[in-house]
């Protein structure tokens, strides 16, 4: 997404020397709480656990050799699933209020972004709990539907595969539309406008012309939903009642409950890596669906 | 005893009033007189203590105490062992208590220095993991068990098996704890809860796939709550905490099934590598003192240790069964013990049980 930016001005090579230690308090930021850390981890990974729990500094594969198992394939799967229809689901919903917003008064919009932005003054968990409330069997959502006829018997809504759906997509939502809402702000509208007087269907619009120019937007926008939903556990647990397990709640469970932390890292690494590949494929494909627009 | 999400947002606060102990504690220092009041670091689980019974002893002693929170046993080890210094008294549960002495972390007690502790129920006196009462004082106990709506289910229920009857099915919560979870079901199938026979635990997973459509949710937190809505009628979990669930919807009960229970005791323990060693003992024995005790124990709804503090309890917590077990039940409860390498038999159990 970088490197389709619209140029917004050239820096000289040398200004951009001189600005360049700018960078270093963040530079070592990350050097010291997020390589460090991560180094240990991966270290750990390779240890083994002591038999109350601990670090035993051995050398072995055996953490990894376990995760072989069919049963942390199957809980792979079940994130990446979630994940997926979470990313779609805030797609769904986050690109026309993207649209929307991007498209609406310009005095407007500061204050539109504020309302997409001001869930996240609440802390998340709070955030959780109130839709648990929401979702109970004698919460909110139960008394509308009875109170107006739709249903005749409670629905159970908390404590399903959909609740978790509903918490994830609600949780990150915000981090679909700020992107997007950037991309549709550059979108050029006379680029529609021709599209339409060139006859282009409605759905030739939206398909060949807004979707690959916001596609930076859209990819960015996947990327920052997909990454922390498949790595939730808060979620899963409170609204989905702890009946199925994501790759989140198998990490926790290994570090703070089996006191297990050499089986624990060595999870943590094959997130890390299954996202890392996730992500590559995703900008491939983008890169790909976006490609002839720019040789235009 | 897993709290961990209450302690997520509760840890925060715990982390606040640690810096406000420190900055008050530096102010104390440069003010009158350069008097330095010795300040006692209390380690303990997030909604344990009453902050007016902490400000009666600082006013006793002349101290500060400052309080920091854990979540679980395993949070509690997990700090120590990556070299946490400074906490005096903590209060780790009756397994826990075995590994923190075999890990060598825990301070030799001076009985002399506590004789309120010597007060105890005849049977905590001796306890499996210390038998001597070397390291640890019995603080609080209790019982794990089933809290059930009596309005609901009308005949008292007295085995595990009514987890399994299909006609609750969506109205039972179990915890969210592999080793409570596993350990009613042992109990259930007359095995020990601490068993580490791979086929035992095999099956006893096959039974908990067979319960798994009938349970609502797996939860260690909120299951009062859920008790007390009518959300859920059949709730296993922690005798005390489905005494909070009475006191909101009066029809809850608690029974602790015949085939056999949890038993288990939070402990007071000194840290070896504790600064105030003779102040942390002080502590214990303010803390064990009969009429603390009591008040202690009224407010949190668990079972003090204390003997003597039973008579001063009010009546109607003392006779609840949920927060006091009955002397008859002892015989057939069980302590949880560290089961070393077998936890990943549990652990794998616990998974294909969720991923089912």
């Amino acid at each position: 997404m970088q490197t389709r930016t619209t140029g917004s001005g050239t820096v000289s090579p040398r200004e951009s020397c001189r600005s360049s230690w700018l960078a270093v308090p963040a530079l070592v930021w990350m050097a010291l709480f997020f390589l460090v850390p991560l180094g240990l981890v991966f270290a750990i990974s390779f240890a083994s656990r002591g038999t109350y729990g601990g670090i035993v500094w051995e050398f072995t594969t055996a953490n990894y050799l376990d995760l072989l198992h069919p049963l942390y394939g199957k809980i792979l799967g079940h994130s990446l699933w979630y994940a997926t229809l979470t990313t779609a689901c805030c797609f769904v919903l986050g690109f026309p209020l993207a649209y929307v917003i991007a498209r609406s008064p310009a005095r407007w919009q500061p204050a539109l972004l504020l309302l997409v932005m001001l869930p996240f003054w609440t802390n998340f968990l709070v955030r959780t709990y109130a839709w648990m409330i929401l979702l109970r069997h004698d919460g909110l959502i139960n008394n509308a539907l009875v109170s107006l006829g739709l249903v005749t018997d409670r629905l159970e809504l908390l404590y399903t595969p959909t609740a978790v759906v509903i918490g994830l997509v609600y949780g990150y939502l915000p981090f679909m539309v700020l992107p997007l809402y950037v991309a549709v702000e550059r979108l050029d509208p006379a680029l529609v406008e021709a599209a339409w007087d060139l006859y282009a269907s409605r759905w030739a619009v939206f398909s060949r012309v807004v979707v690959p120019l916001t596609m930076p937007g859209i990819v960015g926008g996947c990327v920052l939903v997909f990454i922390p939903s498949i790595g939730s556990f808060i979620t899963p647990d409170l609204l989905g009642g702890a009946r199925s397990m994501m790759i989140g709640n198998l990490i926790q469970h290994e570090y703070l409950v089996a006191r297990d932390w050499p089986l624990g890292s060595a999870v943590s690494f094959v997130l890390m890596a299954v996202v890392m590949a996730a992500v590559a494929l995703h900008y491939r494909q983008a890169d790909r669906s976006a490609g002839p627009v720019d040789e235009r | 005893m897993k709290r961990w999400l209450r302690s997520l947002v509760l840890n925060g606060v715990g982390l606040l009033v640690l810096a406000g102990g420190l900055s008050g504690c530096g102010q104390g220092m440069g003010g009158e007189s350069g008097e330095k009041r010795p300040v006692l670091h209390y380690f303990t689980w997030s909604d344990y203590v009453g902050p007016e019974i902490i400000a009666e002893f600082e006013r006793r002693e002349q101290v500060k105490v400052v309080i920091d929170t854990f979540s679980s046993n395993e949070e509690l080890l997990a700090k120590l062992q990556s070299g946490a210094t400074g906490y005096d008294v903590a209060v780790p549960s009756d397994f826990m208590v075995a590994i923190m002495v075999r890990q060598g972390l825990l301070q030799e007690l001076d009985a002399a220095a506590m004789p309120n502790a010597s007060f105890l129920e005849p049977h905590l006196q001796a306890l499996p993991f210390d038998p001597h009462r070397q390291y640890s004082v019995p603080y609080l106990w209790g019982t794990v068990g089933i809290g059930y709506d009596s309005a609901v289910i009308t005949s008292a229920p007295d085995s595990w098996s009514i987890l399994w009857d299909p006609r609750y099915r969506g109205r039972i919560s179990m915890l969210n704890d592999q080793r409570e979870v596993f350990g009613a079901v042992l109990r259930s199938m007359g095995q020990s809860m601490n068993s580490t026979d791979a086929t035992v635990i095999e099956s006893a997973k096959e039974r908990l796939l067979q319960q798994k459509p009938l349970v609502k949710t797996y939860t260690s937190d909120h299951y009062d709550q859920l008790l007390a809505s009518g959300e859920v009628v059949l709730a296993h979990g922690w005798g005390g905490q489905v005494a909070r669930a009475m006191a909101e919807r009066p029809t809850i009960r608690y029974v602790v099934p015949k085939e056999g229970a949890t038993l288990w005791a939070d402990c007071l323990v000194v840290l070896k590598s504790a600064p105030q060693k003779a102040l942390a003992m002080r502590f214990i024995n303010y803390l064990m003192e009969p009429e603390v005790a009591a008040r202690t124990s009224e407010r949190l709804r668990f079972a003090s240790a204390s003997r003597t503090a039973r008579e001063l309890v009010s009546p109607a917590i003392r006779d609840n069964p949920a927060v006091y077990p009955p002397p008859d039940q002892l015989g057939r409860l069980e302590w949880m013990q560290d089961v070393g390498k077998g936890i990943r038999l549990y652990d794998r159990a616990w998974t294909e049980l969720k991923m089912q």
